[in-house]
């Protein structure tokens, strides 16, 4: 009972702190957000008065099985649902921009659907929701797997999961009021930055416990990957977001840094963000699913542990190639480059384990759609990790620099690499977890395959070509010394290029749809779809008989 | 230590110190022992889950 009273008034007492935040917030931006967390905490405060169990309620909704004692898999099954959910939102916020981008006029006159707010909404719902659920999701499965050992404080776990949906739901909201830092990939304010670091490092002690209580005695590499994500964003995001709000109860606040120390920053965080979010984590999905998926062992696992080494020694020096031809110290520049196009051979060292993994089981592209998608990701992995070294040598960048072309290199990875090993991974998951004997369908693994792969190509080579027109457009100079075209010019020059672009992203949203009721339909148990086999012997049943008896003669 | 310091430490006894961190990181993986270790470890998550500390716990 004095539990329960602490429970309900601790609740309470945090909504009655955030209702008093939102009476006296400095701007409507911060007093909606408390009221969002008002709302939150009084939703906890009455469920945790009442008797019912509504958790259980919710987990029989989404037909989840019991709990076996073994594992703690219900935080990955949320995690694979808010994956799935949070991916259909941020494709299809992203093709209503590139349509935005084609047709202005579906900015519709309103501040909160115009294109600079909807964009921060589309990168951050795709890496931070799709992405970073995925990664929560997959590195508690793997990790628990490769441990042979139960999570470590399950309810931290479902903390560390619903708390980072709470700040996806506040940093979207605030994109949409105007809210924001003005800092790539990290555009949420102070006090979400803040609520970020609680649930990140509420994560960290879930993995590092888990891991601490092993009874595998070995750590498996995909756990070396997620350890490192996991603790390299803890230091990026801390750094990165050190600011001084201007009040306790407003949502501005200031950079500690300013000038080129501040653009600095930034793109060290930016980079690695993209080095250790999107490609360390990514690959820890990678190192497990695939070898599973495949049923055979890494290729060499010694290469995986240089791969893994050397991305960590060398990622954290390549920010400063964001950053070329500015007041960037030279020296600063050379060095971003250098260690980007060394990048290259780990990277692609990396590449060529995954794909050798299926060494003496190449056949499997052609009968197993789901790794197919793998190797569709491990080939967008290696591209873009070559476009990527390259763009960042100065005198491609000088062209490459603020135009097209970076958005098409930024794709071909996250539709590419990021999406497509995401999918592969939540088709793998989705029938364990949910103890089915398959997926629904596999052919419908297969038209959500070429959906996606037919998108990702119509998305990058548009934007090459608009990339590469844009900045030779820009650098035109006349015999006279004035440049050849207005900027405006150069935009109208590009309508195809978005056009085509924008049918690429329907194609990859419809792949997403398509996944979306797949796994619905292996969620809730339907029977399995009648189609025919992906792969099946030729059968002649008239053929199917002994040789008649021979005649005398 | 001086900004300008730093950065001469950096890219003489910082590059060192980092590159012989790597090396020895890499080169441990590639003693005698290593071959069978990384060949286990290779094949772990294939084993049946039998007998686990999550049976007990």
């Amino acid at each position: 009972m004095d539990k329960l009273v602490m429970r309900t008034g601790g609740w309470f007492a945090l909504a009655l702190v955030a209702f008093a935040a939102m009476l006296a917030a400095r701007d409507g931006g911060f007093a909606v957000h408390m009221g969002i967390v008002c709302a939150v905490a009084l939703g906890l405060a009455v469920f945790a008065m009442r008797s019912a169990d509504y958790g259980a309620y919710a987990r029989g909704l989404v037909k989840m099985p019991a709990d076996q004692g073994r594992y703690y898999d219900d935080v990955i099954r949320w995690g694979v649902i808010a994956t799935v959910f949070w991916g259909l939102a941020g494709f299809l916020a992203g093709l209503f921009i590139a349509l935005q981008l084609a047709f202005p006029a579906l900015n519709l006159g309103i501040e909160y659907t115009s294109f600079g707010r909807l964009r921060p909404l589309h990168t951050s719902a795709v890496i931070f929701a799709f992405g970073g659920n995925a990664l929560i999701a997959t590195s508690f499965y793997v990790v628990q797997r490769t441990c042979r050992a139960r999570l470590f404080m399950p309810k931290l776990a479902d903390f560390v999961f619903w708390g980072y949906q709470l700040f996806i739901i506040l940093a979207a909201t605030g994109y949409l009021m105007g809210i924001t830092e003005g800092r790539e990939y990290a555009e949420p304010e102070w006090y979400v930055d803040l609520w970020l670091t609680i649930v990140w490092v509420s994560y960290l002690v879930v993995f590092g416990g888990t891991i601490i209580k092993r009874s595998e005695p070995h750590i498996y590499v995909a756990n070396w990957f997620y350890l490192a994500f996991i603790l390299t964003i803890a230091m990026l995001h801390i750094v990165n977001n050190l600011s001084m709000p201007v009040s306790l109860l407003g949502s501005k606040s200031y950079s500690a840094f300013s000038g080129v120390q501040d653009a600095l920053t930034q793109w060290w965080y930016g980079h690695n963000a993209v080095g250790f979010f999107l490609t360390a984590g990514f690959l820890a999905m990678m190192y497990y699913f695939v070898p599973k998926q495949a049923e055979r062992p890494v290729y060499s696992y010694r290469l995986s542990i240089i791969h893994f080494w050397s991305l960590i020694f060398l990622y954290i020096w390549a920010g400063p190639h964001h950053l070329h031809y500015t007041a960037l110290p030279d020296w600063a520049q050379t060095l971003g480059m250098v260690f980007s196009v060394m990048l290259w051979m780990p990277s692609w060292g990396g590449m060529i384990n995954g794909l050798m993994t299926l060494n003496g089981a190449w056949d499997k592209i052609r009968t197993d759609p789901i790794i197919r998608m793998m190797v569709m990701a491990l080939a967008f992995y290696g591209m873009s990790t070559f476009e990527g070294p390259m763009m960042s040598v100065k005198a491609v960048n000088s062209l490459s620099h603020y135009t097209d072309w970076t958005i098409g290199h930024v794709h071909s990875g996250a539709l590419g690499w990021n999406g497509m090993i995401t999918f592969a991974a939540l088709y793998y998951l989705a029938p364990r977890l949910w103890k089915r004997e398959r997926l629904y369908s596999l052919r419908l693994v297969n038209w959500h395959f070429w959906l996606a792969t037919l998108g990702i190509v119509l998305y990058a080579a548009s934007m090459w070509v608009a990339g590469i027109m844009q900045g030779l457009m820009w650098r035109e100079y006349g015999s006279d010394g004035y440049l050849v075209y207005a900027f405006s010019e150069v935009v109208s020059a590009m309508l195809p290029m978005y056009l085509i672009r924008a049918a690429g992203g329907l194609l990859y949203l419809s792949g997403a749809i398509i996944m979306a009721w797949n796994i619905g339909m292996t969620i809730a148990g339907a029977p399995l779809r009648q189609e025919k086999p992906m792969h099946d012997a030729d059968y002649d049943a008239a053929a199917d008989r002994p040789l008649p008896a021979a005649q005398p003669a | 230590m001086s900004y300008d310091d730093l950065r001469h430490f950096a890219d003489s006894w910082g590059l060192v110190f980092m590159g012989l961190t790597y090396a020895v990181l890499i080169g441990w993986h590639f003693l005698p022992h290593g071959r069978g270790h990384s060949a286990r470890a290779a094949t772990m998550i294939f084993e049946p889950e039998s007998d686990t500390e999550a049976d007990h716990g």
